[in-house]
């Protein structure tokens, strides 16, 4: 919030998806209850969002229950953040050509995104844009279809008032309040919304609602449910900087353990915000002409991950785990100049054997450091 | 962006050679003239190959750049991509990117003497940088060159490793951990030969290619031969399928093979070299 947030009453929330639309986004997406859980789907209308709607989230396990209240946005996220809107899932990168005479040709896949408004965007989810986008934006190889998409996006953050248990973003600075990333920031409260502007795009579609400044009791209950927010989450990763702690634990007992109980499903990296890892693979029609070159999610818990032809680097779950979790809270400290992990706690719901990656970095600082 | 320079070029191959039962070379042609003009490597590099339908590889480049000659790259059938490479002939195309990756230290070679140690198909990795040194031969001190193998019939190039032994101040030890017929060389791994090469502990930059554990043992022998542990690079293999540090198969620790290496000054990887699961 900033001395410039203004109020949208509750009764007046389709405005805002009015002044998106006039604003040029073709397409709105917002949280809808669907399949059980809570995805980034096409709105059209403010009750197309979850009301009255909140998640019961605990180690392995994701419920949704119907309350009688206004709210929209009480709930903590869902198994999406943002990464499939700008990393898609599985796509095509380029295609080949083969003539008859075997000559080749390559074409780069064309993507031109439709400008999209996102809204209800968390502020973990914020702070994993902005991983993924030093990742495949700022790096020596900007990444084409990536930016495209991120340059489509317009972002209305929601600052959290409900985390779920399974939430440790005061853990790792990344929430629960919209404080950066955002085009829009929003608060949600009984009678409605208080609305502050992150960027010169959000400031326009601020001037175009013309609405009323926030009183000071509604900005001071906004402030008490971030605190009752931030102070709620019980879950911590242990310290700011883990990486020395976890390389000088390579050989730790405990790693066993974890791999024991995890099942390689990938579950996690699926679900994790940050998680960049990807396959490329060729589709050839059958005509035998033309074969399309894709990109696929990948996840370090599979073998291709590190199959090397001859041998596979990581060959049992023990390493592959500990591959995660060392470049997860470790070397992303040394690649990204931060830790990769944002607190939104979806690898502990998503697990289908509930790890916790809070409670495994806990217990192996216990550990005594290799010799 | 990802283009021009990552979309792959239509290649040629103007030669194939067969160097062992699974080890071939292709020489290959771009076929654009304008990007074959403008194509440039650096030894230690190397190329995205793409089999057509099939996917890509990165190999690492043999030849020297300022050569005239055509690209070449040594490939071993192991996977998928590579057994297809492997039934392509002379006439035949296929998809090439790159260069990519950091190469060998040349310049840092530059006046100082070298000792190359390769293992298995780790010779081809080094043998670009060779060939620049040798076309170059006032520009470096002694070059002291250790391949080993491991069986006596896995050793490609036999007659171009004799041709260098009667350059000046070349040293050539070739090694097979189980010997044959018709193998005039040592017996035993690489160490063994590290015994008999003359490495001189000043001044001297050592290169190393090959399996870790290989290079694993080989770094205390530098070592302990006054080797400067900052005048000691080594070059690491990787699952690698973008090139371009985007699809995170190749990190050990926080490096990016395709990226940060796959060439890296000793102690920037010390911690990770042969260490389980990474």
């Amino acid at each position: 919030m900033d001395e410039h947030t203004v109020f949208l009453p509750r009764a007046e929330a389709n405005r805002l998806l009015e002044a998106l639309a006039g604003s040029g986004f073709g397409r709105i997406l917002g949280p809808v209850a669907r399949d059980g859980t809570l995805l980034f789907q096409p709105i059209k209308d403010w009750d197309d969002l979850p009301v009255g709607v909140r998640d019961v989230q605990q180690p392995g396990s994701y419920r949704l229950q119907q309350q009688d209240d206004p709210r929209c946005f009480a709930w903590a996220n869902g198994p999406q953040a943002l990464k499939p809107l700008t990393f898609t899932p599985r796509e095509i990168i380029w295609r080949a050509q083969r003539s008859p005479d075997g000559a080749l040709s390559f074409q780069a896949a064309q993507d031109d995104p439709e400008p999209t408004a996102v809204i209800g965007v968390r502020a973990c989810d914020l702070a994993a844009l902005d991983l993924q986008e030093r990742h495949f934006m700022h790096g020596r190889f900007p990444d084409p279809w990536f930016r495209k998409r991120r340059e489509a996006l317009f972002l209305v953050g929601v600052s959290c008032a409900h985390p779920a248990e399974t939430c440790f973003c005061a853990s790792t600075s990344d929430g629960p309040a919209i404080t950066r990333g955002h085009d829009l920031g929003m608060a949600e409260l009984d009678e409605g919304y208080l609305l502050w502007a992150g960027t010169q795009a959000g400031k326009t579609l601020l001037e175009r609602l013309d609405l009323d400044e926030a009183t000071a009791s509604q900005r001071r209950a906004v402030e008490r449910e971030i605190h009752q927010a931030t102070v709620t989450q019980k879950r911590t990763l242990p310290g700011r900087h883990l990486k020395q702690a976890l390389y000088e634990r390579l050989q730790a007992g405990h790693w066993a353990d974890v791999g024991e109980r995890c099942l390689s499903c990938g579950n996690c990296t699926a679900v994790c915000p940050t998680c960049f890892c990807h396959m490329e693979m060729d589709e050839p029609a059958l005509n035998g002409q033309s074969s399309e070159h894709l990109r696929q999610w990948s996840s370090c818990f599979n073998a291709e991950h590190s199959f090397m032809g001859h041998f596979i680097v990581r060959s049992d779950t023990r390493l592959r785990y500990r591959q995660w979790l060392t470049h997860k809270l470790g070397s992303w400290h040394e690649q990204y100049g931060r830790s990769g992990c944002v607190g939104c706690g979806r690898c502990i719901t998503w697990c289908p054997v509930g790890i916790d990656i809070t409670a495994e970095a806990h217990a192996l600082l216990q550990e005594t450091p290799d010799a | 962006m990802r283009e021009p320079t990552d979309l792959p070029w239509e290649a040629r191959i103007t030669s194939r050679v067969q160097e062992t039962r699974d080890i071939f070379s292709l020489k290959l042609e771009l076929v654009d003239p304008g990007i074959r003009a403008a194509y440039r490597s650096y030894p230690g590099q190397y190329n995205m190959l793409y089999l057509f339908g099939v996917g890509e590889v990165p190999i690492s480049i043999v030849s020297d750049p300022d050569d005239d000659d055509p690209l070449e790259h040594t490939i071993r059938a192991v996977g998928r991509v590579t057994h297809g490479l492997e039934r392509l002939r002379v006439g035949d195309t296929l998809g090439l990117r790159g260069p990519y990756g950091r190469g060998w230290p040349l310049q840092a070679a530059q006046g100082r003497n070298v000792v190359v140690i390769s293992g298995g198909l780790g010779c081809a990795p080094v043998v670009s940088m060779i060939r620049y040194m040798l076309r170059r031969r006032d520009d470096y001190g002694q070059i002291t060159i250790l391949q080993g193998v491991k069986h006596s019939h896995d050793l490609i190039w036999r007659r171009q490793y004799q041709a260098w032994e009667k350059i000046r101040d070349v040293q050539v030890l070739l090694a097979a951990d189980q010997g044959g017929p018709q193998w005039p060389f040592s017996v035993g791994n690489v160490t063994v030969l590290m015994e008999r090469a003359n490495i001189p502990p000043e001044d001297t930059v050592a290169v190393l290619c090959g399996p870790e554990p290989m290079m694993k043992a080989a770094i205390p022998r530098l070592l302990a031969q006054g080797v400067d542990p900052f005048h000691i690079w080594l070059s690491i293999e990787r699952n690698m399928q973008c090139g371009i540090g985007h699809c995170g198969h190749c990190q050990v620790g926080p490096h990016f093979i395709c990226q940060d290496g796959p060439v890296f000054r000793y102690p920037d990887i010390a911690d990770w070299i042969d260490r389980e699961g990474f």
